[in-house]
């Protein structure tokens, strides 16, 4: 393997009798939740974030296409890990993630057709989405599997609830809907009545109008934004020297 | 054994590539009737839509055996075709506007009845700005008034040429007719923003900033229902 290759390698030394879920392994878990979230400090893969965030549907669903391929790649990947030529190896990881992807969209089209056809392209995308590379170069290739499996479901968990989080600020402003379910009562001439929260008063009328700007791209970047914003301020060691 | 070795590199990848391959045709296979049929059940959906009968995929064939009383295929010079080897379900309008010639075209025509009251859905094909649209317009019983229509791209600018796909759009050609009172063949046509069309039965307002789509939606049903105009006619005259 060459030097720069094992430079970007995280050796986690995994000791004979280590148990499963020993405190090293959970770290593995947990820290793509928080400290190391994909998304809003690695800031990796959010063109999806951009792309599929309108409604929760179809975000579930590519959250869980994201964790079948991410755990499939690093399981992959990481018993190959000894037998993968380092000359070849990003190719052989392309190879076994295109594959993984176009196996979940065969299947989408196959069983959630109408899912399919919204998420369209960012299926396929999923080949190019840094997290999944970025897991398999970082991690499973110098990992053995277990943790390879831990790893991946932890970035993946990471990259789902932003994801989440996103989608269902964007769906319920923007649209008044949560997963579909018209939750903010429609009132007459398609404006929304709302009395209890009090969100616009125009003449004594209490309604809540959707927040068309919500649902185009640009809000998807500004809420993932927010939520850099927040998760920034409660863990200040996050924060940069400059 | 060496892993460096240029042998090794072709070996694995080879058997790599074989696997991938063999598990990638394997998956595609075995899914392909369902995804076949998914593809079948939203064409059902799209054909009832332009009546204005939403159904879930999973009502779509049961709603669709019910109300589709009769399918008819015309040839492009508005013959009805006996015996084809496609049904008129199978003809796939979008892929024959783009690959066959205009004489070797075939036109299907669904007939729908509810209530003792037929209407006729014609789908058609053309072309936007960037990609191919297609749609169905459904006709009253007079083969004259339009009833509904709906309309669909693959590539259209989101917010311009894509509202084609909105109801707000599609709505604007009901109660519009393609013969004028002279009885001559006189389509719906789409013209640029802005235009009181509110007298006029043969024009809809086009989509500001969508002008080419909005074009290109008034061609395809220039085009395409000049053919069905002998079998209306035909229909018309058994029908006094």
């Amino acid at each position: 393997m060459s030097e720069t290759a094992e430079a970007t390698v995280q050796e986690v030394e995994v000791e004979p009798k280590e148990p499963l879920f020993s405190s090293k392994n959970k770290r593995l878990l947990t820290d793509p939740l928080n400290d190391d979230n994909p998304i809003t400090i690695q800031v990796l893969g959010i063109c999806s974030a951009l792309a599929i965030t309108v409604q929760l549907k179809p975000t579930f669903v590519m959250s869980v296409s994201v964790l079948f391929v991410m755990i499939g790649g690093n399981l992959i990947v990481s018993w190959l890990r000894n037998l993968i030529p380092s000359r070849v190896r990003i190719i052989v990881q392309l190879v076994i993630v295109a594959a993984l992807v176009i196996l979940v969209d065969q299947v989408l089209k196959a069983f959630l057709y109408d899912v399919s056809k919204q998420l369209s392209v960012f299926v396929g995308l999923i080949i190019t989405n840094c997290i999944i590379m970025g897991r398999l170069e970082a991690f499973a290739l110098g990992n053995k599997p277990w943790p390879s499996f831990l790893d991946a479901i932890g970035n993946a968990a990471g990259y789902a609830w932003i994801m989440l989080a996103v989608a269902f600020a964007r769906e319920f402003f923007g649209s008044g809907k949560i997963w579909g379910m018209q939750v903010i009562p429609k009132g007459d001439d398609d404006i929304w009545t709302f009395t209890d929260l009090n969100f616009y008063n125009v003449n004594g009328v209490q309604y809540y109008a959707d927040n068309g700007f919500m649902i185009l791209p640009p809000m998807a970047l500004i809420t993932v934004g927010i939520i850099i914003w927040v998760q920034r301020s409660k863990n200040t060691k996050l924060i940069e020297e400059n | 054994m060496d892993k460096n070795t240029n042998n090794y590199t072709f070996l694995f990848s080879g058997i790599l590539i074989i696997v991938v391959g063999a598990t990638l045709a394997f998956a595609a296979e075995s899914l392909k009737p369902m995804q076949k049929e998914n593809v079948r059940l939203e064409k059902m959906q799209n054909i009832l839509a332009s009546v204005k009968i939403n159904v879930d995929a999973t009502e779509a064939k049961a709603t669709f055996d019910q109300y589709i009383v009769d399918q008819v295929l015309l040839n492009n010079e508005g013959n009805v075709v006996e015996g084809s080897e496609v049904g008129p379900f199978d003809v796939d309008v979008v892929k024959q506007y783009k690959t066959e010639a205009v004489a070797d075209r075939f036109y299907p025509l669904f007939v729908f009845e509810k209530g003792g009251l037929r209407k006729y859905i014609v789908p058609m094909a053309g072309k936007g700005l960037w990609g191919p649209i297609w749609g169905y317009v459904a006709f009253e019983e007079d083969m004259n008034t339009v009833f509904g229509s709906t309309f669909d791209h693959k590539t259209e600018t989101p917010g311009l040429g894509a509202e084609i796909k909105e109801t707000w759009f599609q709505d604007r050609f009901i109660g519009k007719t393609i013969f004028n009172e002279g009885g001559e063949y006189m389509s719906v046509e789409v013209v640029k923003g802005g235009v009181d069309v509110s007298g006029n039965n043969h024009a809809v307002d086009g989509i500001s900033g969508g002008t080419i789509t909005s074009k290109g939606v008034g061609e395809m049903m220039e085009r395409t229902l000049n053919v069905y105009v002998p079998y209306f006619k035909g229909n018309m005259q058994a029908a006094l």
